[in-house]
């Protein structure tokens, strides 16, 4: 982690809120670009998920988090709030790490 | 707006859900605290990073990247792109923050998904300002006190140990949960994780989630989605 990181990222992510909120205000966007990027939270958080459940470095792998996550899944589809959501998940992965 | 109108139902309700909102984002920000730290950063850049960036899925995802190894470009990437949605939210949210050029600056650092989903979710504009307001400054307290606490905790926390390595990913699956109501929204979701492990044992660590980034482009041609089907909710 370095301050480079810290402060790019504040940097561009205030540029981006700025640039929506303040800059472009109430012009209109091409629909096909509006509809792109409203997707990018669901693109791309399914990817971290993807990432942080099944590899590790550069290697795919299946271990004690893909019944976490599975159970945090069920939880969310329940409709469970997101702190139990988060605990569920947590906590399967620990017992499954304690008894395999 | 006196202080005895902000106790009225319909004002005191917002109110209620914005405390309760940020506070549950609070312990999204523990968990940051704790990963920044483990991926190597001192407590104050963890802490710099939530007052100054202020976006949740992009620091997770910046943090996630450094943790992995992953270079520092590769993590600021990934997080701008994720970023670039407050972009979109501010779009969105023109239209209920007026006022001054600073009013408006300082608005732009509170539009995130929670503000912007609760305050799209009132039928008044007076009420859309009030929860846009209370729900960003709601979160941006609490995500900044979690991520204190949870940096100063970081080092005795871990994370394997309580699962925490999986809290991470549970946390992301309930920010994913409301993006997966429109159709667009789930094909997204699908490619761009098959893309990411499809890729991950080729490319360097951190890519692979700026290739899953380009499954957004099935929204060009597909009008499927409206703009309501889309409307970000509450995403904790």
């Amino acid at each position: 982690m370095t301050w480079g990181l810290v402060l790019g990222l504040s940097v561009g992510a205030y540029f981006f809120k700025v640039l929506g909120l303040v800059i472009l205000g109430q012009r209109n966007m091409p629909p096909a670009l509006e509809r792109c990027l409203a997707l990018i939270p669901a693109a791309v958080i399914a990817a971290l998920i993807a990432k942080d459940t099944l590899t590790v470095g550069q290697e795919l792998a299946i271990d004690a988090r893909v019944a976490g996550v599975a159970a945090a899944t069920l939880a969310a589809w329940r409709r469970l709030p997101v702190i139990a959501v988060i605990v569920i998940g947590a906590t399967v992965t620990a017992l499954l790490r304690q008894i395999t | 707006m006196d202080l005895n109108s902000l106790l009225e139902p319909p004002r005191r309700g917002v109110l209620t859900t914005s405390v309760t909102l940020g506070f549950a984002v609070g312990v999204f920000a523990l968990l940051f605290g704790v990963g920044a730290v483990a991926a190597g950063a001192s407590t104050g850049q963890a802490c710099a990073m939530s007052l100054l960036a202020f976006t949740g899925a992009s620091q997770f995802s910046a943090v996630a990247v450094i943790a992995s190894g992953g270079s520092v470009a590769s993590a600021l990437g990934g997080a701008l792109l994720l970023a670039a949605r407050n972009g979109v939210f501010g779009l969105t949210m023109s239209k209920t923050i007026t006022g001054s050029l600073a009013t408006r600056l300082v608005a732009a650092q509170l539009t995130l998904d929670e503000s912007t989903a609760m305050a799209s979710s009132q039928d008044q504009p007076e009420l859309r300002r009030l929860a846009f307001w209370a729900t960003g400054l709601s979160v941006y307290v609490f995500w900044n006190l979690g991520t204190l606490i949870g940096a100063l905790a970081g080092s005795a926390i871990e994370p394997t140990k309580y699962g925490l390595d999986a809290a991470i990913p549970s946390a992301f699956v309930a920010m994913l949960w409301p993006h997966l109501r429109s159709t667009n929204g789930r094909r997204a979701a699908a490619i761009g994780a098959i893309l990411c492990l499809a890729t991950t044992p080729f490319l360097p660590i951190g890519l692979p989630i700026l290739v899953a980034a380009t499954a957004i482009f099935i929204g060009v041609p597909t009008p499927i989605a409206t703009a309501s089907d889309d409307a970000p909710a509450v995403s904790a």
